[in-house]
């Protein structure tokens, strides 16, 4: 009886609309927007036909594995600092990252534009210092988007591998310690394989969302970090091809769908080896 | 000969891994300030110049008000600020609602009808939002609802509802079973448990979710965009098509003050969650509610 109103309220505006597009991409395009009811299987094949969609899916899940990538090794320490160096500061510190994270997404991405510009601070102080001539030209770049990437993500990496690193039993590592492991071999050997729980989720994390992005490359990037998202978002807003635009997000839902899949896969591997260990 | 370069090179070797052991810790802490300052810079940037004189971005010619004072007489931008104002708030009450009345629910039913009720509430953080934003976009225009404020409060309440129902699962999880017992025990009938003594016990895990709602969507921008028409701008759609004429003060005024607003709900929010908190569990409530949000949020 509790559940019926969210339940009515999901089937409704969520189950349903997920319904429409799952039927639209099996459609065919009106003209000007709005859709034909006549089936139509060429869609999905549309997709394959034409090169620049199937790279503008390449792109997006480099993009997604770069940027997953990226914000591991930039958050990995930082979330080793937390768990063990931070002592009573621990709160403080994860506290104040979650602060920026609560600012308007679209002010964070924003703030970069600014930042990066070439008449922005940036490029005023390294011309005052002599180190750069002309412009920066660092905006509407692949790596301006990269960078606005790890910029927003990163707190959703933090945070899960701090939780495994806390949990992550010091003894080990002096055990290692006392048996000759440098301390290169003991991270590699002790740290690296009990925190890939935390590792997987935080990448689980960050993927996802990642591979639906929209707003970064709508304002930091070019032509070339075009994504999915993207794509997705001007086939309803400039191309008006519904039917096509149905079977992007169908296709979208589908590969994080198998990601979702090959995760679980991994992190039941993950932690049968703990238990191993 | 030979065995003894070997060895000397393994001594070498070790001392130079000593070497980089010694500069380990100074270089985890360096690299923890520089991605702090990271995190912050850009915003403190926004925040300092949109109190700058000077209509360029890169010099500061002294402090000024007058940003402000032109964004406060903009009319589209007001008007934006009261739809923004108004979704918020709708939808945090809905949301708020249905996910507090779900949390409790799913308590009360058998597992086959939880499940596919956990279904539903991750599957609305997992898919992504601009998937979910075409998908009602094409909906509401294929069943002729008009596009307006009402769609994006229904839309936004979708996830919402599982942000909310996720927030005071958590504390009901951790809640004593035996208060609701008793109050049956002393003759309670099940309105009266509900009214009495489960919504005050969750009061704070309920306070919080509804201002996490608020707060994604005074901020949302990609579902609003698709659902919201072309009568109705909210603050982020508004500073958006702003962003088209470059960057300019009166963005940076207007970044602030949303920087404000959700900044104060987000430690209200976690103040509540403190002072009737009980320690570690909120604020590790509060975290996952930072993470689902987030999460969803960067989609």
């Amino acid at each position: 009886m509790l559940l019926a109103p969210a339940a009515v309220w999901y089937v409704a505006f969520f189950v349903a609309p997920l319904g429409f597009i799952l039927v639209f991409s099996f459609l065919t395009s009106a003209d000007y927007g709005g859709i034909d009811y006549k089936f139509n299987l060429g869609n999905y094949p549309q997709l394959l036909k034409a090169p620049i969609y199937l790279r503008i899916f390449l792109n997006t899940i480099g993009m997604a594995f770069t940027g997953t990538a990226l914000c591991l090794v930039v958050g990995f320490p930082l979330a080793y600092f937390l768990a063990t160096r931070a002592g009573r500061w621990k709160n403080v510190f994860l506290i104040m990252l979650i602060v920026p994270f609560w600012t308007s997404f679209l002010t964070r991405t924003y703030a970069w534009l600014i930042l990066l510009s070439d008449s922005g601070p940036l490029a005023h102080v390294l011309r005052q210092a002599h180190l750069l001539q002309g412009d920066l030209g660092f905006l509407y770049t692949y790596k301006a988007v990269l960078m606005g990437v790890v910029y927003n993500y990163l707190p959703l990496m933090v945070f899960p591998l701090y939780v495994s690193l806390e949990r992550l039993d010091k003894r080990l590592l002096e055990a290692a310690k006392d048996l000759g492991a440098g301390r290169l071999r003991a991270f590699w050997r002790i740290t690296v394989p009990l925190t890939m729980p935390g590792i997987l989720t935080g990448c689980l994390l960050v993927f996802i969302p990642l591979t639906g992005e929209y707003v970064i490359p709508a304002i930091l990037g070019g032509a070339k970090s075009y994504m999915i998202g993207n794509l997705i978002g001007d086939e309803f807003v400039s191309a008006h091809d519904w039917a096509f635009g149905s079977a992007l997000g169908m296709a979208v839902i589908v590969l994080l769908m198998v990601l979702i899949a090959i995760y679980f896969r991994l992190a039941r591997r993950a932690t049968s080896a703990e238990m191993s260990l | 000969m030979a065995a003894s370069t070997l060895a000397a090179k393994a001594a070498g070797r070790s001392a130079a891994l000593d070497r980089a052991g010694e500069l380990f810790e100074p270089a985890l802490r360096v690299w923890t300030g520089v991605v702090f300052a990271f995190l912050f810079l850009p915003i403190v940037l926004v925040v300092i110049f949109s109190f700058n004189a000077s209509r360029l971005v890169e010099v500061w010619t002294g402090f000024s008000l007058k940003w402000y004072g032109t964004a406060w007489t903009d009319p589209s931008i007001l008007d934006a600020l009261r739809t923004s104002l108004i979704v918020a708030v709708a939808n945090a009450i809905l949301a708020t609602i249905f996910g507090t009345l779900a949390a409790i629910g799913m308590q009360r039913v058998g597992h086959r009808v939880r499940t596919a009720f956990e279904l539903m509430v991750y599957g609305t953080i997992v898919t992504p939002e601009i998937v979910i934003a075409i998908a009602s976009l094409l909906f509401f225009v294929t069943i002729n609802f008009d596009l307006g404020i009402p769609t994006i409060v229904i839309t936004h309440v979708v996830y919402n509802t599982s942000i909310v129902a996720l927030i005071v699962r958590a504390r009901l999880i951790g809640m004593d079973r035996a208060l609701d017992e008793a109050a049956a025990d002393l003759g309670a009938t099940p309105i009266q448990t509900l009214r009495r003594i489960t919504i005050p016990l969750l009061y704070p895990a309920i306070l919080a979710g509804a201002l996490l709602a608020f707060t994604f969507s005074f901020d949302d921008f990609v579902l609003t965009f698709f659902v919201s028409g072309a009568t109705s701008t909210t603050l982020p759609l508004r500073i958006f098509s702003m962003l088209r004429f470059g960057v300019s003060p009166v963005v940076n005024a207007v970044a602030t003050v949303m920087l404000v607003v959700t900044l104060t709900s987000i430690f209200t929010a976690s103040l509540i969650v403190r002072r009737h908190g009980r320690g570690e569990g909120e604020a590790g409530l509060l975290l996952a509610a930072a993470r689902s949000a987030a999460q969803r949020r960067a989609a």
